[in-house]
């Protein structure tokens, strides 16, 4: 899609990245001993941290990524808001009092406070650092993803821009400025997004959305000949078919122009439904709907094609309310868009074809989780592993772990922990309306879903997209702030500091951290661009993954379980991040990034929680059982 | 080498093996809960379809009532912990 860039967007983006630096730079001058620039001293207040937490916790993948899963797959994308949520209970319950009691300045302190061992430093700074840098590639995909509509500027540039600015950031002042920056960006997006929700009941729900350069696709008559298409009305000419899973997709030319549209036999007269494609030609150039990318042949989509209120049929809702607006959506039909690659005299293709789902189907979970019709005993492994993953991750996440060392005691560690709860219960409930909202009207984009939140802010007027963009932005600038601070930690303090045992000074360790955090933040532009495309928020899900598997057992079992070695944490930890990412990387998903056939991949299912937290726990049980004799001496 | 806490701590917390009872209670009861819909949408998915309240389906009823409830507990635990402190850390 191509996007032009708004002058009011261009300066309420500055102006909020000027903020930002603004709020580092201050806090830089303030910061120069290692206490100060990994815990601000301890000195957060606990509302503040708070909002914070939500800060930190509402990333890219909350506010683009589940945004944009909602929009396109429907209850399924909800399922992501549902278990981040319920993972808080875990860092609640169970995390929050004791790692504030047990800590320093890293997770690792309070995993090795009974202990001293090199081999728990070792491995809990390695798997900061692997989590770290797999929560930073969903949010340098969603910064790529922003600058696209918002500046006119390609992926790379995005990703470039963040890189830079939040090494800046962490490169000078530390957790006190990620901490003041997560706040107020925190507090907007939850504000705003509150707005942008109201603003959208107001309006209601519409089955001719008009939206900029929305348009309602055609639907023509066609004549077939045993099952191929012989012709298509309005002067289109037939030029071949294809078949891709269910979808009969046929190519039609008109004025020199072709463009793909998918059967629909299932009526009296077989019909041709309009789908958007886009054509890789074998002399190298790139077609959208058959034109150049810059004839904007290409629009966005999503809209209800049925809207069935109070017991009749309309075309238009007007105002509706938080439980009317679900429950038109529930009973309507909404167009959704089905992805097909296919090869064509030489070409290859991506088309998207219309899929009309009924809001019942789109309302409650099934649609990429398969688990009614069409599921199989993988797909409800995948279903069930990604929930544990999301429970038992959030309190395992390193960025989130050091934000309980900020605050002056263990009761304000709680207290922060449910003013984050309750500001991120509420933005999560925000997220379903927002999601719903874009794919109901005409603002999607069918080859980024991330910035369906974005878009739908820019249905009600510049200024609002301006707002809400920028915002996101600096939702990604505090998270990457955040997990480039837990990055640099672990290398400063628990791998160099603790486990080598280099001499540093005061200065030295924060002089070493800055050095980390300049090659995190390389690190994580280089995987940004490499991942372009990716849904953010499945991609956090990883993140969510690892963390599950290598840290919270063992933060569970030093807390709970007496007989719990080091040797047992060293190898639980271990276990649990390369089984996790062995997982991962033998995964469906990253068959198709390899471009690799999906269904060749030797694991056939997405999420590996299912496997590698239970062998975590399996392995410090183990080995802490085996253990146990040198443990005593 | 700078291995002195980030932090002053309170003083010893008499209140620590009640909160951690608590959590743990409280941990149970969420975890059960959010179990039930992982059950439910694993072996029953046709349930999360059916209409509930007010017109809406049972899987957004539900996913509702899980944020909302993490919320209430939340402040439930927070309440119950601060008493028992202000009780025992006189």
């Amino acid at each position: 899609m191509i996007y032009d860039p708004a002058p009011l967007a261009v300066i309420l983006f500055i102006s909020i990245v000027a903020l930002v630096l603004g709020i580092s730079i201050y806090f830089a001058r303030k910061t120069s001993s290692a206490k100060g620039y990994f815990t601000a001293g301890g000195t957060i207040p606990w509302s503040v941290n708070g909002i914070a937490f939500a800060g930190d916790y509402l990333s890219a993948a909350s506010f683009l990524g589940i945004c944009g899963l909602i929009a396109t797959v429907g209850y399924d994308g909800f399922l992501y808001s549902i278990g981040y949520l319920a993972g808080w209970m875990v860092a609640l319950f169970v995390v929050a009092e004791p790692m504030k009691r047990l800590g320093r300045y890293t997770f690792a302190d309070a995993l090795d406070a009974k202990f001293n061992s090199k081999g728990i430093q070792l491995m809990a700074g390695i798997s900061t650092l692997i989590i770290s840098i797999f929560y930073l590639i969903p949010q340098m995909v969603g910064a790529g993803a922003l600058v696209t509509p918002l500046l006119g500027l390609p992926h790379w540039a995005g990703v470039v821009i963040v890189g830079a600015i939040v090494t800046f950031i962490v490169a000078t002042a530390g957790m006190k400025s990620t901490t003041y920056v997560q706040f107020i960006k925190g507090t907007l997006l939850i504000i705003f997004s509150f707005i942008l929700v109201i603003v959208l009941l107001n309006k209601g729900l519409d089955t001719t959305p008009d939206y900029e350069r929305y348009r309602i696709p055609e639907v023509i008559n066609a004549e077939l000949s045993g099952s191929e298409v012989s012709s298509a009305e309005n002067g289109y000419t037939v030029k071949g078919q294809v078949t891709s899973g269910d979808y009969t997709l046929v190519a039609l030319e008109k004025a020199g122009l072709r463009s793909w549209w998918s059967l629909d036999n299932s009526g009296t007269t077989p019909v041709l439904m309009e789908a958007l494609s886009k054509t890789y030609t074998s002399d190298g150039e790139t077609l959208y709907n058959g034109a150049v990318k810059t004839e904007r042949k290409f629009h966005p989509v999503g809209r209800m094609s049925r809207i069935y209120l109070e017991g009749e049929t309309v075309e238009k809702t007007g105002k509706l309310n938080f439980i009317s607006y679900l429950r038109a959506i529930q009973n309507g039909q909404v167009i959704r868009y089905a992805k097909k690659h296919i090869d064509f005299e030489g070409d290859t293709v991506t088309v998207w074809a219309q899929n009309p789902t009924s809001g019942s189907e789109f309302m409650r979970p099934g649609l990429k989780y398969k688990l009614g019709e069409g599921s199989s005993i993988f797909s409800k492994l995948d279903f069930v592993s990604l929930m544990l993953a999301l429970f038992f991750g959030t309190a395992a996440l390193p960025h989130i772990l050091i934000r309980y060392y900020t605050v002056p005691s263990p009761r304000d560690a709680r207290r922060s922990t449910i003013v984050a709860i309750a500001a991120i219960g509420f933005f999560y409930i925000l997220t379903l309306y927002m999601g719903l909202g874009a794919a109901t009207s005409g603002v999607l984009d069918v080859e980024s879903s991330n910035m369906a939140a974005p878009l739908l802010a820019k249905s009600f007027g510049t200024f609002l997209f301006a707002i809400i963009s920028a915002i996101a932005f600096a939702t990604v600038l505090g998270t990457v702030s955040g997990l480039i601070v837990a990055s640099s930690g672990a290398v400063a303090h628990d791998l160099m500091d603790k486990f080598a045992e280099v001499n540093f000074t005061d200065k030295g360790k924060v002089k070493a951290a800055k050095i980390t955090a300049v090659i995190v933040g390389a690190v994580a532009i280089l995987l940004g661009i490499l991942f372009k495309g990716m849904n953010v928020s499945f991609l956090v899900g990883w993140a969510f993954a690892v963390a599950a598997s290598a840290n919270l057992p063992s933060i569970m079992m030093m807390l709970f379980w007496k007989k719990t070695t080091a040797k047992g944490i060293t190898y639980s930890i271990l276990v649990g991040a390369i089984s996790a990412l062995t997982l991962i990387l033998l995964s469906p998903s990253m068959f198709e990034r390899y471009g690799l056939d999906a269904s060749n991949a030797p694991i056939p299912f997405d999420n590996p929680g299912i496997i590698s937290i239970p062998l975590s726990f399996i392995t410090i049980i183990v080995v802490s059982l085996l253990t146990q004799k040198k443990a005593e001496a | 080498m700078l291995h002195e806490p980030a932090t002053q701590n309170e003083d010893e917390d008499l209140a620590a093996d009640y909160k951690t009872k608590l959590g743990l209670r409280l941990f149970f009861v969420y975890g059960m809960v959010f179990a039930g819909f992982v059950a439910i949408n694993t072996f029953s998915p046709t349930i999360m379809g059916s209409i509930f309240l007010f017109g809406l389906n049972f899987a957004i009823f539900y996913g509702f009532f899980l944020i909302i409830l993490a919320i209430v507990l939340g402040v439930i635990y927070n309440n119950m912990c601060t008493a028992k402190e202000k009780e025992l850390n006189k």
